[in-house]
């Protein structure tokens, strides 16, 4: 892709927003994206986004963990170099389950935090695409993405439409990738 | 959304969403203040003391210590479970309450969280140095070896402590930053200097805040609380095994589990209240940790309180019940033997001063509790002192009797751990917000004093309630 043109609107209130969001897609136009300071409840189904399957991740990377510690203290302590503790027998499970739990659980957070960082895009040294400074402080945004070939009138309607939903500021911004 | 009304405003002061940021992020941005130098020299100070000390142990040897042939085991192990117990509340903040929807969590879990690691690096730290040999630490992981190859004992709660401990600093570590990300990307983005604009930039991982990346945000955090939850149990029952699955009399008992998890909270709460109070008070943060807050957690300090002062009670009857000799002369010793100072501390701050938090206007007032904070983390350091040397200091046989009192090394290393502790803390409080951002903005509209409670002027919020349609959007718990 090369340069990237991005026109939105700025809302000073998350029940503005929400309310826009519907509105827009009530009247068929596709939203890009959305940019809030914090967590707005409701928000992605009004969006039409789909849940998440991070914590379908998460189960598998937690199931990971428990076959793990399970199978690796099985071969140790009753192949590998089989130790008589106390005499209790070799196999001795239920000693077992709290290093099974924590490695369950250390497994399910790791991964599903990892997962959830390349998902998000997230590492340390990426730029971020800022399209306003006041976006992680008290604005929120709608976006929508244009074409090299967007008419101006397309532009021009969604502008409008913007500012009827009560958007305070709108503008428009180009990346470069 | 309904709110009840009874519930107190949790942020004060009629705050929008700008000033929020400001409130929180003005302390980061500003200059160092000179209170703020001179107490992180004092602490850094304190903190070099101790690793001095730690140096001078693992070069001479553990020698240096007051230990002897009968108590093998005594301030180390006591420093250890203390600070891995206040370490204990940051999780239950951040995980316990986020599954029960405490809106009150979220003004204080940021710094509770940011407690809990620190708390978690000073208790692994005695464990280590205890060993003597310190650089054969890597030992207690299971790797293969040339000698056998032999692993560890997987039986053993000892190797159980070596996972609990570090799963729990990980899982921690990784809570906390992950919700650290989008606030740091707010102090990226109100950066002035290129200097800060580039650190944060580099910290807060490209973050922007898009629907998709909130609604991943809230399936992780849902998700870790929901780990976390029996997590932190675990964590202080594996440590309580430590103690339970041994013969020694008042160590042997089956209730060590439940016992020291509340024992954990109670003194990780009192910790908690004694940071978030100075902290409340120099960065002027009065109107986000309220009086709410404050006796909130008070609330969770008399519960925990209580079952500690049961779980003595119990210990002393099942004792006398038993009719177990050893066990009876164990609780007898504790209470009048040579360390009955240790016990009747220990009895004072952590059963009877807690119940004074059953009248309202002393839960609410910041000085007692303050007060209050330090004199729980005073007692249950001397619970753990109580059960760890004087159930060893009378051995099985009479001639192996002890008696063991610290040397200067181990008290510094002690004070030098709280040093390094602080210090952590107060670069952490001057280097990241303090309080949870983008949290404590999404409970505004349900906890601001604008819309909740007697000063409540802002009618429209009811009315858009009352459409159909849009309840359903906000019914949704936070």
């Amino acid at each position: 892709m090369s340069a990237k043109k991005i026109l939105y609107g700025l809302f000073d209130d998350e029940e503005i927003l929400l309310k826009a969001v519907k509105g827009v897609r009530a009247e068929g136009v596709r939203i890009s994206d959305v940019h809030t300071p914090f967590p707005v409840h409701g928000l992605d189904e009004a969006m039409g986004l789909r849940m998440t399957k991070l914590h379908s991740a998460g189960f598998i990377f937690g199931a990971t963990g428990t076959l793990t510690a399970l199978a690796f203290i099985t071969w140790i302590s009753t192949v590998n170099y089989p130790i008589n503790y106390g005499g209790k027998p070799y196999f001795s499970l239920p000693a077992w389950i709290p290093i099974t739990f924590e490695l369950t659980v250390l497994f399910s957070a790791v991964g599903m935090t990892l997962t959830y960082l390349y998902l998000n895009r997230l590492a340390p040294g990426i730029e971020p695409r800022v399209l306003d400074n006041r976006l992680t402080s008290h604005m929120f945004a709608m976006t929508f993405e244009l074409e090299e070939d967007t008419p101006s009138e397309k532009r021009e309607e969604i502008r409008k439409m913007l500012e009827a939903q009560g958007a305070v500021e709108v503008h428009e911004k180009d990346f470069d990738q | 959304m309904f709110v009840s009304p009874i519930r107190e405003p949790l942020i004060q002061g009629h705050k929008t969403y700008a000033q929020m940021t400001e409130d929180i992020i003005g302390p980061v941005e500003a200059k160092p203040t000179k209170t703020w130098m001179m107490a992180v020299t004092f602490t850094g100070l304190l903190a070099i003391v101790g690793f001095i000390m730690i140096g001078l142990t693992i070069t001479y040897g553990i020698g240096l210590w007051g230990l002897n042939k009968t108590i093998g085991w005594a301030w180390d192990i006591t420093n250890f479970v203390w600070w891995i117990g206040i370490g204990h509340a940051g999780t239950l903040i951040s995980a316990i309450l986020l599954i029960f929807r405490q809106k009150w969590r979220t003004g204080v879990n940021r710094s509770a969280e940011a407690m809990t690691i620190f708390a978690v690096m000073c208790a692994g730290l005695f464990p280590l140095i205890h060993m003597g040999r310190i650089w054969l630490a890597f030992f207690i992981f299971p790797y293969p070896n040339t000698r056998g190859p032999v692993w560890p004992n997987f039986d053993s709660p000892l190797l159980w402590d070596v996972f609990a401990i570090s799963t729990y600093f990980t899982v921690s570590l990784l809570f906390w930053y992950v919700g650290l990300i989008p606030d740091l990307a707010t102090v990226r983005d109100r950066a002035t200097t290129a200097f800060r604009k580039k650190m944060y930039n580099i910290f807060s991982f490209g973050w922007t805040g898009t629907a998709k990346q909130w609604q991943r945000f809230e399936s992780l955090s849902l998700v870790l609380a929901g780990l976390s939850t029996p997590l932190v149990l675990s964590v202080h029952t594996i440590v309580s095994f430590d103690f339970a699955t041994s013969v020694i009399p008042g160590w042997h008992t089956t209730i060590f589990p439940p016992y020291f998890v509340a024992g954990a909270i109670f003194s990780g709460f009192a910790m908690v209240l004694t940071l978030m109070l100075v902290v409340r008070k120099i960065f002027h943060l009065e109107e986000y940790i309220t009086l709410a807050h404050i006796e909130s957690m008070n609330k969770v300090i008399i519960l925990t309180g209580s079952i500690v002062g049961v779980a003595y009670i119990t210990e002393l009857f099942t004792a006398w019940y038993s009719q177990n000799q050893y066990e009876q002369y164990a609780f007898i010793n504790r209470s009048m033997g040579p360390y009955w100072w240790s016990y009747w501390g220990m009895m004072t701050c952590n059963v009877i001063s807690p119940q004074l938090f059953w009248i309202r206007k002393l839960r609410r007032s910041v000085v007692f509790t303050f007060f209050m904070s330090v004199v729980i983390n005073i007692g249950m350091w001397f619970e753990r002192f109580v059960i760890i040397v004087t159930s060893l200091h009378r051995d099985f046989i009479v001639s192996s009797w002890s008696y063991y009192t610290p040397t200067v090394v181990e008290i510094f290393i002690y004070l030098g751990t709280i040093g390094f502790f602080m210090t952590l803390f107060l670069v952490f409080a001057k280097v990241a917000p303090v309080i949870a951002l983008a949290e404590v903005k999404s409970i505004l509209k349900t906890a601001g004093d604008q819309y909740i409670g007697a000063g409540a002027k802002h009618g429209h919020h009811e009315e858009e309630t009352s459409k159909p349609g849009h309840y359903e959007t906000l019914i949704k718990p936070q």
